[in-house]
């Protein structure tokens, strides 16, 4: 039993993470029906920002949780500017072009962006700054790490933020409507092109945030990370219901605890392959995903 | 001073400070010291780069290059004449004389080259069926490269079976993979599959990772056989004489026989009614559905057709360097595989053929820029997609159609 919640502890920990990436697929799917596939260097970009930040205020002599919270706010924001920058070179001129050509040119501008950071940074793991948040306490005989405690309570304080923000706010409801259906929405004044660089940037500041708290749990980031959890958090995505937002936190929680258990109870070594599986059955079985998917079939 | 003009300039001028603020944090922050010089030299040789790009853009505007264009026009003019003045077949027999005749004249090294552009030849054309023709975005191809070369090393290591009466049987299994993929993945529609065989590719290579007893894991398998011939040898007597095709040439006619098995198969496949019902569904499922074409069966048949030559080319692959690892198999070499064929020109065999040679034999040619290879093929093929999007030699579409919804 003990064991269990110590997995479940661990698998929590682990789909918030799935959860922050996979709402930037999500999102962008709903928009523009492209699976992103830079947004997982997104998330790579922001775990290195978080390291060179958060170190480079730690030198300044700033208290720790000012510089954990400044360098995160910034690596999001560098973020949200970098995903706005890709977005309008490589994706608004292919807004009439056929899917595979936009599917082709995230699929370059991820290669770049991979190698881009490669040749900046190393091709080595760079280590975070975890001595400020070591420790954990216990509850019975599960022990819970800071770390997990702050990525639990982040990716919530975040999951919340977003669905204020989505669901109470103008930017959000014009949002949505572009997502629901982009020729009327254009109709009533809405600006497709101004709604889809800020879903851009709101989809990277999230997965930066995810990179960030990444780094601190495994203690290390590295140039590829972005490509593993990359696919599996569109798989959540998928399986959450594609361009649903609910349905995307959903999916991130659903394959974390699914990684989390298999390698705990089944095998390690194949605990990819789990997720992967569940993937692949649920969409035989559920062709839209847990909560039905959302998108708009037209093109802009 | 146009509007258009000015428009481009402020695009040019923010895109510079945007791209800057983007490059320092990564250049110029190492640790506690703050630099600015780096990331300042990158960033002016990008300024110059893009500003010249921004000159030609406005002579091309003002007409300048009028008379460039119009050379560059009549020379295009002139050798689609030429090209089409003679039949396929011509070109098809002077481009297998080329190949037949380029061991006389090449070195170690470019034999080296070529032999891994014919590979990719044969992937593309394989992943050609059933992206190109079929209209399947399949993004897990290279798993079945990897089924083929580990059926082929597993059968010659354990029994010593001779590279060709393996090759049949890697077909056979690359297409049983095919076909257990295609399955569940079928009734998905297009961006479903592409994540689902993702997630394939990415079994595939996890389980060649992991399964010790089998495929000794990452350690890969060592000792495959080459292929060889029997020959008969009349040095004492007459015997049969095994000669093992372990130098370059001798394999490079070997991929170069199965390139030319897989061109005459693609185009056989292409103008067959197979191919007829697969560029149907391609256009439209549900209409080709209704025409009485049967949708499921043949893109089941497009996924194993597509894994043959796949398995074919991993076969090949493992007899040429003796050697399988599962790191050959990433998702990578499946984008590389599936750039070729976009690069070159969807459902086109002298497109593929074409997007192969460049994507594998020009970065050769820039081998000193290491590095910077796969940053400039990232790059590369975004620019592709804005200013080219269909390919370098698009395929011949015939009829008129309607707007494609999908």
């Amino acid at each position: 039993m003990d064991y269990f919640l110590q997995q479940l502890t661990n698998g929590v920990t682990l789909g918030g993470v799935y959860a922050l990436i996979a709402l930037g697929y999500t999102m962008v799917y709903g928009i523009i029906q492209l699976i992103n596939f830079a947004h997982g260097e997104f998330f790579a970009a922001g775990g290195y920002m978080g390291v060179i930040l958060i170190g480079w205020l730690l030198t300044t002599g700033a208290p720790p949780w000012v510089c954990l919270s400044l360098g995160m706010l910034l690596a999001m924001g560098y973020c949200a500017m970098l995903a706005m920058a890709v977005e309008k070179v490589a994706y608004k001129p292919l807004r009439k072009a056929s899917r595979l050509a936009v599917l082709l040119s995230a699929l370059g501008m991820s290669i770049f962006l991979q190698n881009g950071l490669m040749l900046t940074q190393g091709v080595y793991d760079k280590a975070y700054p975890t001595q400020m948040t070591q420790g954990g306490f216990a509850i019975g005989n599960v022990s819970i790490s800071y770390m997990q405690v702050i990525i639990v309570a982040v990716t919530a304080a975040l999951l919340i933020g977003l669905n204020l923000l989505v669901f109470r706010t103008r930017i959000g409801k014009a949002m949505r409507a572009t997502a629901q259906d982009k020729t009327m929405s254009a109709l009533v004044g809405i600006n497709a092109n101004r709604v889809i660089s800020t879903t851009f940037a709101i989809g990277a500041a999230l997965a930066a945030a995810a990179g960030i708290m990444v780094g601190f749990y495994y203690g290390s980031v590295r140039y590829d990370m972005g490509f593993v959890p990359g696919i599996k958090a569109f798989a959540a995505a998928v399986l959450g219901g594609i361009g649903n937002i609910t349905g995307a936190m959903i999916g991130g929680f659903v394959i974390g605890l699914v990684e989390i258990f298999a390698a705990a109870y089944i095998s390690s070594q194949y605990k990819d392959v789990f997720a992967f599986i569940i993937l692949i059955a649920v969409l035989y079985f559920m062709p839209t995903g847990i909560m039905g998917e959302n998108v708009d079939d037209t093109r802009v | 001073m146009t509007r258009e003009f000015k428009k481009i300039l402020r695009f040019w001028g923010i895109g510079l400070v945007w791209f800057y603020f983007l490059l320092w944090p990564l250049m110029g922050l190492k640790g506690d010291q703050v630099s600015f010089a780096d990331s300042l030299k990158v960033w002016a040789a990008v300024a110059v780069a893009s500003g010249l790009c921004v000159v030609v853009w406005l002579l091309r505007e003002r007409g300048v290059l009028d008379p460039l264009g119009r050379g560059l026009a009549a020379g295009r003019n002139a050798a689609r004449a030429a090209y089409s003045g003679l039949p396929v077949w011509v070109w098809a027999l002077v481009g297998l004389a080329c190949s037949l005749c380029l061991p006389l004249v090449a070195n170690r090294y470019v034999m080296d080259v070529f032999i891994n552009v014919l590979v990719y030849v044969c992937l593309g054309l394989g992943l050609n069926i059933v992206v190109g023709l079929a209209g399947l975005l399949d993004l897990g191809y290279i798993a079945f490269y990897g089924v083929g070369a580990y059926t082929y090393a597993l059968l010659s290591i354990h029994f010593g079976i001779s590279f060709w009466l393996c090759l049949p049987v890697a077909a056979v299994f690359a297409a049983i993979a095919g076909c257990f993929i295609g399955y569940p993945t079928l009734r998905m529609r297009g961006d479903y599959l592409a994540i689902v065989t993702l997630g394939f590719g990415e079994i595939v290579r996890i389980v060649l990772n992991n399964w010790m007893g089998l495929t000794n894991g990452p350690n890969g398998i060592l000792g495959v056989k080459a292929p060889s011939v029997i020959w008969p040898s009349f040095a004492n007597g007459f015997e049969l004489e095994t000669i093992w095709l372990r130098s370059l040439d001798g394999l490079y006619y070997v991929i170069l026989g199965l390139t030319v098995v897989t061109v005459i198969s693609v185009y056989r496949l292409n103008y067959s009614r197979v191919g007829r019902a697969w560029e149907a569904i391609r256009e439209d499922e549900t209409a080709a559905e209704l025409m009485g074409v049967n949708t499921f069966r043949l893109k089941l048949l497009a996924y194993a057709m597509g894994a043959v030559f796949g398995g074919l080319a991993g076969a090949f692959f493992a007899a040429r360097f003796r050697f399988v690892s599962p790191e050959s198999f990433t998702f990578l070499e499946s984008a590389m595989v599936l750039s070729m064929v976009v690069l070159g020109g969807m459902g086109s065999i002298p497109g593929v053929i074409l997007g192969a040679l460049a994507l594998i034999a020009l970065p050769e040619a820039f081998r000193e820029f290491e590095l910077y290879r796969m940053l400039a093929f990232g790059a590369a093929m975004t620019i592709m997609m804005l200013f080219r999007p269909a390919g370098l030699i698009p395929a011949p579409r015939f009829g008129s159609r309607s707007e494609e919804a999908d």
